[in-house]
C-alpha cells in the first residue's frame, strides 16, 4: 500500500463526517445518528487495513509523514530544523494497536449513542472531534503534536460530559477540565523544557540527543541529570492524573458516573489509556534511567491503586461506581507491569491497556442498555435481571468474568503476564498485589450476582432484553475479549518489536 | 529650522501618521459643519477607510530601510513598523465596533467619538516610532487624554462618569510617576534623545549614579504598568472597562496595551540594556533588574486570574482577563530571550484578534440588555449558533487551547522563558498554573452560552460593523492558530528586529 498521507487520512477522516453532518437539519434524529455512526467507519476500516497489512509484514516506517509547520525562532546561528515544529506522524506496532482499539471503540460507542436524547447534531460533531483527537495522540511523531491532539480531546469531552451527562454533569465536566488541564499543563512544561533545550520535540531525535554522546553536543543548552529527574517526576504526575494514579483519581470517578455511557466507553476505553501510552512512550522512551530508578515506587503505586480501587469498589452501592473503582484498580495493573522492568511486565501492561479498554467499553455498553430500561444503576434496585433480561444479564456476568481475569478471557492474559513480570523482580510487592485479584473477584461477583440473581425489586418496569441493534456491538466486543484471551498472539505479535525496543532502552 | 531643512526630511516615512491625522481632521471638520440632527454614523466609515489606508501605507513601508528623521526623534525601524501594524489593525476593528455602538441612553457626541479614537491611535503610533523622551511623552499623553474623554463620553451615565474619573486620577498619578522616572534619566544623562542617552549611560559604570538609574528603572516600570494594566497599576481596569463604552474598553484593552508594551520595550531596551550593571558584572542593568519584572509578571498573572474567578459582570471578567494577559506578555519581556520581541509581537497579534472579537460579542449582548451580567449570555447557542461558535473560538484562544492563535502565542512565550540559561522555571510554572485557573472562568462563559437555557427566545442579529469584526477576528484567530507561519513570515521580514538599536 502507498503510505503517503495514509495516517493523515486515517486521523482526519471523521472530519468528512463532520462536514456532512453540518448539512443535516438538526431535528432529523435518525439521519444524524446514522451519519454519526457511518462517519466512524472510515477510520475503523483504514486502521483495520493497516493492522492487517502489518500482520502480513508491512513495514510501518513507510507510513511516516513529515511536513514543516511553524518555526518559532529563526536565527542565523541555529540550524535549519532547530525550533521547527513539524507536523509529523509515525506509528509502530504499539500505537497501531491503540489506533485500532480507538477506532473500534469509537464505532461501537457511536452505535451505543442511540440512547442519546437531545441535540444529536452537536453531540456527534463533538464525538467525531474527540475521535480525531484520540487517533492523533497515538500517531503523533513529536511531543508538541501529541500535546495538541491531547488538548483536542479536552474540549469535546468537557462539552460531552457537561451537556449530555447525568444530574451532576457540570461539576463532573469541570473536574475533568481542571484535573486534565493541570495534567496537560505539567506535560507542556516538560515538553517545552525539552524543546527549548534540544531545539526539537521529535521523539527519535530527542532520544538520540539525550543518550548519544555525539548527538548530545547538538543540544542548545545542557539537560543535566537532576533536571532529567525532575522532568521524569513531572511526566509521572502529568500522566498519573490522566491514568489516574490514586491521589489524582477523583475526577475520573465523577466522569464515570455522570458522563453518558457511550462517552464513558471512550473515556475508560481510550482516554485513560493515553496516560499509560504517554508514560510508556515518553517516560520509558526518554528517561529510561530515571524510570529504572523509580521502578520500585511505580510498582508500589500500582499495588496501592489496585488495592485501593478494589476495596472501595467492594463497598459501592452504585454499579457505575463499582466499575469506576474497578477501573482505578485495573490501571494499577498497568503500573505493576511497568514497574516490573522486564519483558513480561511490559507486555502485561500493554495487554492490560488494550484488554481493559475492551472490557470497560463492554461493561458500559451494558450499563447504557440497562439504564435505558430501568433508569437506575443502583445495585439493590436492579435485582433479578436474569429473569427479565437474560441476555443482558448473561453478558454482564461474562464481562465480570473477563474483568476479574478468568482464563480464556483477555483480562487473564494481562493480569497473568503483568504479575509474572513483577514476581520475577519484586516478589514481595507482587505478593501483596495478588490480594487485589482476589478482591476483584469478590466485588465484581457481589455486584453482578446481586443484579442478576438477587431478589427482584423492579417489577414495575417493563424490562425488555436488548434489541438487535444493541446486541451487535455487545457481541462484537465479547468476541474480541474472548479472542484476545484465547489467542493472545494476535496482540503479542504486533507489539513484539515495540516492546523489545523499549526494553533495549531500559537496558535489558 | 529653515524651510530648506524642513523640506529635506524624508516625510514619506510618516505617511501612516499623516493619513490618520488628515482623517481625524476631516472628521472633526465634517462634524463641525454637519447639521446637528444629521446622523453621524457615516463618519465612522470614513474613519475606517482612513485606518485601512494607513494600514496599507505601513505595510508598504515594510521593505524600507530604517530611517530616522527630525533630529532622531522619529524612527521608522522594523520594531515601529511591526507594532504599528498591530495598532492599526486593532484600531480598525475597534472603529468597526464603534460604528454599531448604540447605548440605551443614546450617544450625544458621536462625531467626537470617532475622531478621538483616531487621535488616540495617532498617539499610540507616535509612541511606536519615537526616538526621544519628549515625543514619547507627547504620544503617551495624546493617547491617554483622548482615552480619558472616550471613557467618559456617555455623559448621562453615572457609571461612566465614575469610571472616567477613576481613569483620569489613576492615569494622572501614573503619568507623574513615569515623568519622575524620566527626570532621573534626564538628570543623569543631560539629554532626552534615546540614542544619546544610551551612549551616556554607558559612562556611568561603577559610579553611585547607577542607583539613581535603577530607581529610574523602577519608577518607569511602575508608571508604565498603568498603560498595560499590570500590577501595581491595574485597579482602574475593571471599573473603566465596565463604565466605558464597549468599543472604548476594547480599544483600551488592545491598542492602549500594545502602545504600553511598545513604550516599555523601546525605553527599557534603548536605555537600560545599554547601561552596565553595578560592579564588575558585565551584564546590563536591564538584565540585573530582570527579577523585578518577573515578580510583576507573576503577581499580575496571579491577581488577574484569581480575581476573575469571582466576577459576575462580563466586562469586569474581561478586564481581569486583560490584566492576566498583560502578565503573560510580561513573562515574554522578563525572560529576555532572543525571541522576546517576536513572542510579544505574536502574542499581541493573537490578543488583538481574540479580544476585540470577544468584545464585539459582549457589546452585542451586554449593551442590548443594558447590563453586563454573565447570565445574559445564557442560551446564546440557541439564539445565534454562529455567534456562539465565534465566541467559543475567542474563549478557547484566550484560554490558550491548541488550534487557535492564543495557543501559538503562549507556546512562544513559554519557549522564550525556558530557552534562556538558566530557564525561568518558576515564572513558566506560574504562567501554566494560572492558565489552568483561567480555564474556570473562560469555560464558565461557555457553560452560559452552551449549557444554560435561553432566558429570552428572540434570536440575536448582528449589525454590519459587528458582523465584520466578529468574522475577521474569528477567521484570524483560527488562521494564525492553524497556519501560524503566515505571521512568522511577516516577522521574518523584520529579521527579529535586528535594526532595533541602530
Amino acid at each position: 500500500m502507498n503510505g503517503t498521507y495514509f495516517l493523515s487520512l486515517l486521523i482526519f477522516s471523521p472530519l468528512l463526517g463532520m462536514i456532512l453532518l453540518a448539512f443535516v437539519p438538526k431535528t432529523q434524529e435518525r439521519t444524524i445518528k446514522l451519519f454519526g455512526f457511518l462517519s466512524t467507519l472510515p477510520p475503523l476500516l483504514l486502521s483495520l487495513f493497516a493492522f492487517w497489512e502489518y500482520l502480513r509484514g508491512y513495514h510501518l516506517e513507510h507510513l511516516a509523514e513529515k511536513h514543516d509547520w511553524v518555526r518559532l525562532a529563526d536565527f542565523p546561528f541555529l540550524t535549519e530544523s532547530t525550533y521547527l515544529i513539524r507536523y509529523e506522524l509515525n506509528i509502530d506496532g504499539f500505537s497501531l494497536v491503540m489506533i485500532v482499539l480507538t477506532s473500534l471503540l469509537a464505532t461501537l460507542a457511536a452505535a451505543a449513542s442511540i440512547h442519546i436524547k437531545k441535540e444529536w447534531k452537536g453531540y456527534f460533531l463533538l464525538f467525531l472531534l474527540l475521535e480525531i483527537g484520540m487517533l492523533g495522540v497515538f500517531a503523533a511523531g513529536n511531543m508538541i503534536l501529541f500535546f495538541i491532539f491531547l488538548e483536542m480531546t479536552l474540549v469535546p469531552m468537557f462539552f460531552l460530559v457537561g451537556k449530555w451527562g447525568g444530574f451532576d454533569r457540570e461539576r463532573a465536566a469541570y473536574s475533568y477540565l481542571l484535573y486534565n488541564g493541570l495534567g496537560s499543563a505539567i506535560l507542556l512544561i516538560v515538553i517545552l523544557v525539552l524543546f527549548a533545550r534540544a531545539g526539537t520535540s521529535n521523539l527519535a531525535l530527542l532520544k538520540e540527543m539525550l543518550y548519544n554522546p555525539v548527538a548530545q553536543a547538538q543540544l542548545i543548552a545542557p539537560i543535566s541529570g537532576e533536571m532529567r529527574l525532575w522532568l521524569f517526576v513531572a511526566l509521572l504526575i502529568a500522566f498519573g492524573i490522566k491514568l489516574p494514579i490514586v491521589p489524582f483519581h477523583r475526577w475520573m470517578l465523577r466522569v464515570h458516573v455522570e458522563a453518558p455511557p457511550s462517552i464513558v466507553m471512550l473515556h475508560a476505553g481510550v482516554l485513560l489509556k493515553i496516560g499509560a501510552y504517554g508514560l510508556i512512550r515518553f517516560g520509558i522512551g526518554l528517561f529510561p534511567d530515571q524510570f529504572r530508578h523509580f521502578a520500585f515506587w511505580i510498582a508500589v503505586l500500582g499495588v496501592i491503586n489496585l488495592l485501593y480501587g478494589a476495596f472501595l469498589a467492594f463497598v459501592q452501592k452504585e454499579f457505575k461506581m463499582v466499575l469506576a473503582y474497578s477501573s482505578v484498580s485495573h490501571m494499577g495493573i498497568i503500573l505493576i507491569g511497568l514497574g516490573a522492568l522486564n519483558e513480561a511486565g511490559m507486555q502485561g501492561a500493554i495487554f492490560q491497556a488494550v484488554s481493559h479498554g475492551l472490557i470497560a467499553a463492554f461493561m458500559f455498553l451494558l450499563v447504557s442498555i440497562l439504564y435505558e430500561r430501568t433508569n437506575t444503576t443502583t445495585i439493590d434496585r436492579l435485582g433479578g435481571l436474569a429473569k427479565v433480561m437474560p441476555l443482558t444479564a448473561g453478558c454482564l456476568l461474562a464481562g465480570a468474568m473477563a474483568s476479574l481475569g478468568l482464563p480464556g478471557m483477555s483480562g487473564f492474559i494481562s493480569e497473568f503476564t503483568a504479575f509474572l513480570g513483577l514476581f520475577q523482580t519484586k516478589p514481595v510487592v507482587a505478593a501483596i498485589g495478588t490480594l487485589g485479584i482476589i478482591m476483584a473477584a469478590a466485588y465484581l461477583l457481589r455486584a453482578v450476582l446481586n443484579m442478576t440473581f438477587g431478589p427482584s425489586m423492579r417489577e414495575d418496569v417493563q424490562a425488555l432484553d436488548m434489541s438487535t441493534v444493541e446486541a451487535v456491538p455487545v457481541f462484537v466486543l465479547l468476541a474480541l475479549i474472548v479472542a484476545v484471551g484465547v489467542y493472545p498472539y494476535m496482540l503479542a505479535k504486533p507489539l513484539q518489536a515495540a516492546i523489545e525496543m523499549m526494553l533495549n532502552g531500559l537496558g535489558g | 529650522m529653515s524651510m530648506h531643512t524642513l523640506l529635506q526630511y524624508n516625510w514619506s516615512t510618516m505617511t501612516p501618521e499623516f493619513i490618520i491625522l488628515i482623517t481625524a481632521l476631516i472628521l472633526s471638520l465634517a462634524d463641525l459643519w454637519m447639521p446637528n440632527d444629521k446622523n453621524r454614523r457615516p463618519l465612522a466609515w470614513i474613519a475606517v477607510v482612513g485606518v485601512v489606508l494607513a494600514l496599507i501605507a505601513t505595510a508598504g513601508l515594510i521593505p524600507a530601510k530604517p530611517v530616522s528623521i527630525l533630529y532622531d526623534t522619529f524612527h521608522l525601524d522594523s520594531f515601529s513598523k511591526a507594532f504599528k501594524l498591530l495598532m492599526l489593525a486593532g484600531g480598525m476593528l475597534c472603529l468597526l465596533l464603534a460604528l454599531d455602538y448604540r447605548p440605551k441612553e443614546g450617544l450625544l457626541h458621536r462625531g467626537e467619538f470617532y475622531y478621538l479614537l483616531l487621535c488616540a491611535l495617532l498617539g499610540a503610533m507616535i509612541m511606536a516610532s519615537s526616538g526621544d523622551l519628549i515625543t514619547m511623552f507627547v504620544g503617551l499623553e495624546l493617547l491617554s487624554v483622548s482615552s480619558y474623554i472616550l471613557a467618559g463620553i456617555r455623559k448621562t451615565s453615572a457609571q461612566a462618569n465614575e469610571s472616567a474619573l477613576k481613569y483620569v486620577i489613576n492615569g494622572g498619578i501614573a503619568t507623574a510617576i513615569t515623568l519622575f522616572g524620566m527626570s532621573y534619566i534626564l538628570g543623569l544623562t543631560g539629554t532626552t534623545n534615546l540614542k544619546e542617552m544610551a551612549a551616556e549611560v554607558q559612562k556611568l559604570a561603577d559610579s553611585n549614579y547607577q542607583y539613581l538609574l535603577a530607581l529610574a528603572f523602577l519608577m518607569l516600570l511602575v508608571g508604565l504598568s498603568f498603560k498595560i494594566s499590570s500590577v501595581p497599576f491595574h485597579m482602574w481596569t475593571p471599573d473603566v472597562y465596565q463604565g466605558a463604552p464597549t468599543p472604548v474598553a476594547a480599544f483600551l484593552s488592545v491598542v492602549s496595551k500594545t502602545a504600553g508594551f511598545v513604550i516599555l520595550l523601546r525605553l527599557f531596551i534603548a536605555i537600560f540594556a545599554a547601561a552596565p550593571a553595578h560592579g564588575k558584572d558585565p551584564s546590563s542593568l536591564l538584565l540585573s533588574m530582570q527579577n523585578y519584572i518577573a515578580v510583576l509578571a507573576g503577581l499580575t498573572m496571579i491577581i488577574g486570574n484569581t480575581v476573575a474567578l469571582r466576577q459576575r459582570s462580563v466586562k469586569r471578567l474581561f478586564a481581569y482577563s486583560s490584566i492576566a494577559h498583560a502578565g503573560y506578555l510580561l513573562v515574554g519581556f522578563a525572560a529576555m530571550s532572543w525571541v522576546m520581541l517576536d513572542s510579544i509581537w505574536f502574542y499581541l497579534l493573537a490578543y488583538v484578534l481574540m479580544n476585540v472579537g470577544a468584545f464585539a460579542v459582549i457589546q452585542r449582548i451586554a449593551d442590548e440588555a443594558d447590563s453586563d451580567d454573565i447570565s445574559h449570555f445564557a442560551g446564546l447557542y440557541r439564539r445565534n449558533p454562529l455567534l456562539a461558535v465565534a465566541m467559543g473560538i475567542f474563549l478557547l484562544s484566550l484560554a490558550g487551547i491548541p488550534g487557535t492563535a492564543g495557543f501559538i502565542g503562549k507556546l512562544n512565550i513559554f519557549l522564550g522563558a525556558l530557552m534562556t540559561e538558566p530557564g525561568h522555571y518558576v515564572l513558566a510554572t506560574v504562567m501554566i498554573a494560572t492558565t489552568v485557573i483561567s480555564y474556570v472562568y473562560y469555560f464558565g462563559v461557555f457553560v452560559q452560552i452552551f449549557f444554560r437555557p435561553a432566558g429570552e427566545a428572540a434570536s440575536v442579529k448582528l449589525p454590519v460593523g459587528l458582523a465584520i469584526t466578529v468574522v475577521l477576528c474569528a477567521l484570524g484567530t483560527l488562521l494564525f492558530g492553524i497556519v501560524p507561519s503566515l505571521a512568522y513570515h511577516v516577522l521574518a521580514q523584520f529579521q527579529h528586529f535586528g535594526d532595533f538599536l541602530q
